[in-house]
């Protein structure tokens, strides 16, 4: 039986606005929804235009909205879904630039603007670092991040305050703070102590259901807040001693 | 017009590694088809080699002994002193890499973990479980971040401008907004990846066409020991997803059909730990006797190591299949096939990366030094992009801070650009013609079948007609989709002229040498020739097609000795 997918299709140059288009086609039953519009892209409709590269969920090239759930198509297969309708739409919360394809810049802003870089305490030691691994284990969780902003495009803190860095950036600072090789200057949490920042989340986890990775970007946020806390707690109690 | 001291092509693990050791002083930009984050570099899995002797059963490696086994698992076509330096090289490139923020599994000791992995007298890959290549190449492009490093992402190069013998920019197509334009360099540096999507079946990523490879050939730069092409042994059925290396380091079995770990027969001491070309051989062998599953493929088993150590060690591989294949490592065997998986060969550069162009370099997959010979070890690829292209970054700004830089005038850029556009209308104006996806897939049909795991003249020969007839039929070609905005279809027309001529030279060169050495097998010569073939295929691009030539292997202190494993 065919499959009937409706994609989304907006050029802004010479569109007035978005439409679905319908395609047929008969995938096979482990292709991905990735290789399905591949497919209709090559024998149906050239122009159709999105992301994509490894095709194994680890480059994060090709987040899209796929029957609702925001997700990578290389790693939704077609059978999944459990529909012979599969509706396909470019990332929320970011600009359509054509098709499928968003404008992630505003995404990547925000996940340079928390200076994603290893800040060390000190020399790096001749024979390289001694870290024990359970230390090391605390932040695998959080670097399988992709950037692939399937976290921003669904969290609703980002499509209502545009002051809020989002999920992914917070989750990658977080990843930096718990690194025992890591030694940035305390100053940076001035930057994040505000609705801009670990405030801003509204602890409804859409960033969690939707990683594609498993990161748990809210744990991340979550674990600022904690580390905060205590931060602050103990500035009180040297005043007070 | 755009000028730039440097500009690097392709944004993987070699092209950052690149901009990062370049001075602060010159003006550097990546230029890449797709972010940097999407490169193929992020698909490596198993590790990256050093002989830090973590592990404690390789107290007693050295860097020594991994030139040693490197040369011997090329099958003894490496330059010696190249593959010498880069394991010196590898043991404080390991150390620089965790001090950037790699985030390494660790013993329990807190030192860099290191596992066993196929040709490696001992346990020396370093790994982050198996998702090693994301986070080095994450870690550098955050380096990249810090450094202020200018990208210009989703830019296509599609021409190496060289003027006066020397090389002075590159024509761009902006995949965005479909505009064609040229910048200015004093020198560029090319690591822009493998091929891999030339075959049917490739572990690669769906972007890796191979232009950059192309580009340089078609410049007059000649191309290196192309026929010598890896397929990786463990490849998921089907999907060709790759299953690491690491796997079998981890203590996987692969069993055929009657649930026999058949290695037995091919690599008796080294089993599943024997080089790639040997155990990619000997699954296809054992597929083709009838010992396969469906006559397709064998598998690897994973349950004995159980689950925690699979879910510690290899959580990406528990992914792959769980997403992929629809179940779980755990519990069942993975069913596996060999597949492309990476290039030896490459654009000719010496150790220092630099092309017999001046002011033009290479570093990485696409380039071919030589430090793999006719066989890359695994957890070597990683170390090749690092290492060289490190040195390519120095390479380019010695050449430029010496001032061996030279600015060519507007016009001669203009030019190429022009001659760009030009093809590009004339393909915009047919209506009718070939499409460019159907060409694709029947030039990959011809590599796999014509120029696999197993070689021969008859193959060999009627692969060259019929790559010639494509080139005809690909003069047909046209864009039908009538948009130049984010247009892949104007992408995969512009590379697959470079497809067909790596094809070309691919083939060629595995009809020209007459012998088998690593990853080439030729049925019609079993053996190793080393008095006759004990030297580097060089081809050159001419109009009446290619031109071979030969060049001596730098040996050392390794005497060539038959391989055994």
């Amino acid at each position: 039986m065919d499959y009937h997918f409706k994609i989304l299709r907006f050029d802004p140059l010479k569109d007035e606005k978005p439409y679905f288009q319908d395609f047929f086609s008969r995938p096979k039953e482990m292709d991905s929804t990735l290789e399905a519009i591949m497919e209709i892209r090559d024998k149906q409709d050239p122009s159709l235009s999105f992301r994509y590269s490894c095709r194994e969920a680890v480059c994060g090239a090709c987040a899209m909205v796929i029957n609702g759930n925001i997700t990578l198509a290389c790693k939704t297969t077609v059978k999944s879904l459990n529909s012979h309708q599969i509706v396909v739409e470019p990332l929320p919360n970011l600009e359509i630039q054509k098709d499928l394809i968003v404008n992630m810049d505003p995404f990547y802003k925000t996940m340079e603007s928390i200076d994603p870089f290893l800040q060390p305490n000190g020399p790096l030691p001749e024979k390289g670092f001694r870290i024990d691994e359970k230390q090391m284990d605390k932040i695998f969780q959080f670097v399988t991040c992709l950037w692939c902003g399937c976290c921003y495009a669904a969290c609703p803190v980002v499509s209502r305050d545009e002051r809020y860095i989002g999920p992914a950036a917070l989750a990658k600072l977080y990843r930096f703070v718990k690194d025992p090789r890591d030694g940035r200057d305390s100053a940076f949490w001035t930057k994040i102590n505000n609705p801009g920042g670990i405030w801003g989340c509204d602890t409804v986890f859409r960033c969690n259901e939707v990683c594609p990775k498993d990161v748990r970007p809210a744990d991340g946020i979550i674990g600022l807040r904690k580390k905060l806390i205590v931060e602050k707690t103990k500035n009180l109690f040297k005043r007070k001693s | 017009m755009d000028c730039h001291d440097i500009l690097i092509i392709g944004g993987g693990l070699a092209g950052l590694s690149a901009a990062l050791k370049i001075s602060s002083d010159l003006k550097v930009a990546v230029i890449s088809k797709v972010h940097p984050l999407r490169s193929h570099s992020v698909a490596a899995q198993g590790g990256i080699n050093a002989a830090l002797g973590n592990n404690p059963d390789g107290k007693d490696d050295s860097w020594e002994k991994h030139t040693c086994d490197t040369i011997k698992g090329s099958d003894f076509l490496a330059d010696q002193d190249a593959v010498e330096m880069m394991c010196k090289t590898a043991i404080p490139v390991l150390y620089e890499l965790d001090g950037l923020g790699a985030p390494f599994s660790r013993f329990p000791d807190g030192s860099i973990a290191q596992r066993p992995f196929g040709g490696a007298g001992f346990p020396r890959t370093c790994y982050a479980a198996d998702r090693t290549g994301m986070i080095l190449l994450h870690t550098l492009f955050e380096q990249c971040i810090k450094k202020g490093i200018a990208f210009y992402n989703e830019w296509l190069v599609t021409n190496l401008i060289i003027h006066e013998g020397q090389c002075v920019g590159v024509v761009v197509y902006d995949i965005a907004s479909g505009k064609t334009h040229s910048i200015k360099a004093k020198a560029v540096i090319f690591t822009t990846g493998g091929y891999g999507r030339v075959y049917l079946r490739s572990t690669n990523a769906f972007i890796n066409l191979g232009s950059g490879i192309g580009m340089a050939y078609r410049a007059g730069i000649p191309l290196k020991d192309m026929e010598f092409v890896q397929f990786h042994p463990t490849s998921l059925f089907g999907k060709n997803i790759l299953i690491t290396e690491g796997a079998r380091g981890e203590g996987g079995y692969l069993l055929n059909n009657k649930g026999r770990r058949f290695m037995e027969d091919y690599a008796p001491s080294s089993m599943e730990l024997a080089p790639r070309d040997i155990i990619a051989r000997a699954i296809q062998t054992e597929i083709n006797k009838g010992n396969g599953i469906e006559d397709k493929y064998v598998h690897l088993d994973l349950r004995h190591l159980g689950r925690k150590k699979i879910e510690k060690r290899l959580p990406g591989i528990q992914e792959i299949c769980i997403y992929f294949a629809g179940f779980d490592p755990v519990e069942k065997v993975i069913p596996i096939q060999p597949a492309q998986h990476y290039s030896m060969g490459g654009i000719d550069v010496d150790e220092f990366c630099a092309s017999l162009v001046k002011g033009f370099f290479a570093a990485g997959e696409c380039a071919c030094v030589s430090v793999h010979g006719a066989n890359r070890l695994g957890g070597n690829s990683l170390l090749d992009a690092v290492v060289f292209g490190k040195i390519s970054g120095e390479s380019a700004s010695n050449f430029v801070e010496g001032g061996g830089g030279k600015i060519a005038g507007d016009n001669i850029l203009f030019a190429e650009a022009k001659r760009w556009e030009q093809k590009i209308n004339d393909l915009m104006r047919k209506d009718s013609g070939e499409n460019v996806y159907d060409l694709l897939y029947q030039l990959k049909d011809i590599m796999s079948i014509k120029a696999g795991i197993f070689r021969i003249k008859a193959d060999l020969t009627d692969a060259l007609s019929q790559i010639a007839l494509l080139r005809e039929k690909f003069k047909k070609a046209f864009i039908s989709g009538n948009c130049f905005r984010y247009c892949q279809e104007f992408v995969t027309i512009s590379e697959f002229d470079s497809m067909l001529d790596i094809a070309e030279v691919i083939v060629f060169g595995a009809l020209k040498r007459e012998e088998t050495r690593g990853s080439h097998y030729r049925l019609d010569f079993q053996k190793r020739d080393d008095t006759s073939w004990l030297k580097h295929t060089l081809v050159n691009w001419s109009e009446k097609g290619p031109k071979v030539s030969f060049k001596d292997v730098k040996i050392g202190k390794y005497k060539p000795v038959e391989r055994k494993y």
